[in-house]
């Protein structure tokens, strides 16, 4: 079959690998009719998470009909149409149990490796190296699901590829992020990044009633679709967040403030006299950890911090203190995409939502090693890519 | 990788397939083209050629494109000037050279654009995406539509507003605290 493997930094190839096979009886094989491209799979592109191999099979946002089913997989039959979440879940172990699908005990057939990296690791990811687990991925033609009867979402008919797809992992990483900030109607909700997570934080934070959602970025079409979608918009390359965010909340600092950059975050280019003088006496560098800082540095005392946003490994200079000393709640995590699905998918039904407003480029698999140049560098307007094997 | 990438990676190989020429057959050269005497010219140029050459096969090769695409403005301009003397011998041979040359200018021209698009940072044009709310009904019917959503337990804010979480915020004001007794 035909897949997107990662050769190294910066070098994704269309090439020809074997088909997948069932290799245990809870397993599925998926032909994969939509997959996307996502801002995680820019960190392996950019070459940021560790423990990937010469020729893996990347993807893990995607969707199509069921092939083959191993014999344990009651829960589905061939021909069914499903989006599979980006996280393998086992459904049974302790943590599986409790909700937290993310951090699934099982389903890591690496674990001992994110063990030692992480002291224990999490669940088993598609198309996300080898201390997830090391499954090939969704941008294929084919792809075997391991758990398949707990790692899917049935989507019916009546809706599109484009309108479903994204509940496998961008749709509820925004929801999550959202809820996660127990929005209240008097709340001020802080996003950094308009990427596709960013976009879905600001609709799931406006559907959650949020009484101002604020958005920081410097791509201006990225900055104008959030607008579309309620956002009050920041470029950072044109103001300073910091004494806006000030403005807006009348100097009280926004109750909410999520991280939907992760690791990669740039660092504005016209930085005001405040915003210097901040960074001097938090003693900042031009580290990647830029929006974390300034998170918690603008945050109002007792607020909460979500950080949908990846992190791959060591950060430093993090202002621990203002972190205790104004009480912050910290929430992260992978997303426990399956936990918010059903609901989801209601909401899809019934046009409270949309979420194919976010894609801006469609193209062939085989245009995929140039999408990922296109999608990494924001050319031509691309906020989200879809592509079709 | 994209068409001009590959053309980039040619021309990397044949930059330093030539630039090696140059270096080590300088005297072959000049003489072919009538204008022995400017062998460490010739060798200099292999030389630079050789260097854009591996800068071509780099990951983004757009400035070393460029450099290659003023190289070739300079080797015109020398040729252009050999041209001008009728008593050069080989005047057939130098013709030829500037015709390679030329080509050889233009298709560095043409991938170095090709480049300077790809690796452009938010290059090509910006739509407008000021209509995608992403709101079937609306913008205004989607504020607060999900406000029914219950907010799991373990995610509730630590010090929620009164509003959404009613009752004393001390222990001793606690009905039937063990405390207040
Ligand atoms: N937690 C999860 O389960 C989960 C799921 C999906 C994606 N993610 C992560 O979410 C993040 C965003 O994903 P995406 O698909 O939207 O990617 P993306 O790369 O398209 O978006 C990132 C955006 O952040 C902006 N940005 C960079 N520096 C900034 C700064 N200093 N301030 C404000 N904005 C800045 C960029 O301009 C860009 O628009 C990534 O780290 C991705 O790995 C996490
Ligand atoms: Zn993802
Ligand atoms: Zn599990």
């Amino acid at each position: 079959m035909k897949a997107l493997c990662w050769h190294g930094k910066n070098d994704i190839r269309y090439d020809t690998v074997p088909d997948p096979e069932i290799e245990h009886p809870r397993d599925a094989i998926i032909n994969v009719s939509s997959c996307a491209i996502c801002g995680s799979d820019l960190h392996l592109y950019d070459h940021f998470i560790p423990a990937m191999e010469s020729g893996d099979v990347v993807g893990h946002e995607f969707m199509g009909e069921v092939m083959e089913v191993g014999s344990e997989t009651k829960t589905l039959k061939v021909g069914d149409r499903v989006v599979v979440p980006f996280t393998i879940s086992c459904g049974e172990c302790d943590q599986c149990r409790r909700g937290n699908f993310s951090v699934c005990e099982r389903s890591n057939r690496n674990k001992p490796l994110a063990d030692k990296m992480f002291g224990h690791g999490g669940a088993g990811l598609f198309g996300y190296s080898h201390l997830t687990g090391g499954y090939a991925g969704g941008q294929a033609e084919y792809v075997r699901v391991p758990f398949a009867d707990t790692t899917h979402i049935k989507v019916p008919s009546t809706l599109t590829d484009e309108q479903v797809l994204f509940l496998g992992d961008i749709f509820p990483t925004g929801w999550q992020a959202a809820v996660a900030c127990d929005i209240e109607p008097t709340d001020t909700v802080a996003i950094w990044g308009a990427g596709p997570v960013g976009q879905f934080c600001v609709r799931s934070a406006v559907l959650l009633g949020a009484k101002q959602v604020i958005m920081i970025d410097n791509v201006p079409e990225r900055l104008s679709m959030a607008e579309a979608g309620g956002a009050i918009t920041i470029n950072f390359d044109e103001e300073s967040v910091l004494s806006r965010l000030q403005s807006l909340t009348q100097g009280k600092g926004p109750e909410k403030c999520i991280d939907a950059v992760g690791l990669e975050a740039h660092t504005p280019r016209s930085i005001d006299s405040v915003y210097d003088r901040v960074k001097q006496a938090m003693m900042l560098e031009s580290d990647r950890a830029h929006v974390l800082r300034e998170m918690i540095y603008v945050c109002r005392p007792a607020g909460v911090l979500s950080i949908p946003g990846v992190y791959g490994g060591l950060v430093d200079k993090i202002p621990v203190g203002a972190l205790m000393n104004k009480g912050l709640t910290v929430r992260t995590g992978q997303t426990h995409v399956k936990r918010w699905t059903d609901d989801l998918l209601e909401r899809i039904e019934e046009g409270q939502i949309d979420p194919s407003f976010v894609i801006t480029h469609t193209a062939d698999l085989s245009q995929g090693p140039e999408m990922y140049n296109t999608f990494r560098d924001k050319q031509d307007g691309c906020v989200k890519v879809v592509l079709k094997p | 990788m994209k068409g001009s990438d590959h053309l980039a990676q040619g021309l990397g190989w044949f930059g330093i397939g030539l630039g090696l020429w140059k270096l080590f057959e300088a005297k072959r050269t000049t003489r072919a083209l009538g204008l022995e005497g400017c062998e460490s010219l010739v060798r200099l140029c292999g030389a630079r050629d050789v260097a854009t050459g591996i800068g071509s096969l780099t990951v983004n090769p757009k400035p070393v494109l460029w450099a290659r695409v003023a190289g070739d403005a300079l080797d015109l301009a020398a040729l252009a000037t050999a041209l001008r003397d009728k008593h050069n011998p080989q005047r057939d041979n130098l013709q030829l050279a500037v015709a390679m040359v030329g080509a050889t200018t233009a298709v560095d021209l043409y991938v170095a654009q090709a480049q300077t698009r790809r690796h452009g940072y938010q290059s090509g044009v910006t739509p407008d995406y000021s209509h995608r709310s992403g709101f079937p009904k609306g913008l205004e019917a989607a504020r607060g539509a999900a406000r029914d959503f219950e907010t799991p337990g373990h995610m509730k804010a630590s010090l929620p507003s009164p509003a959404s979480s009613p009752g004393p915020r001390t222990q001793t004001g606690k009905p039937n605290s063990p405390i207040s007794g």
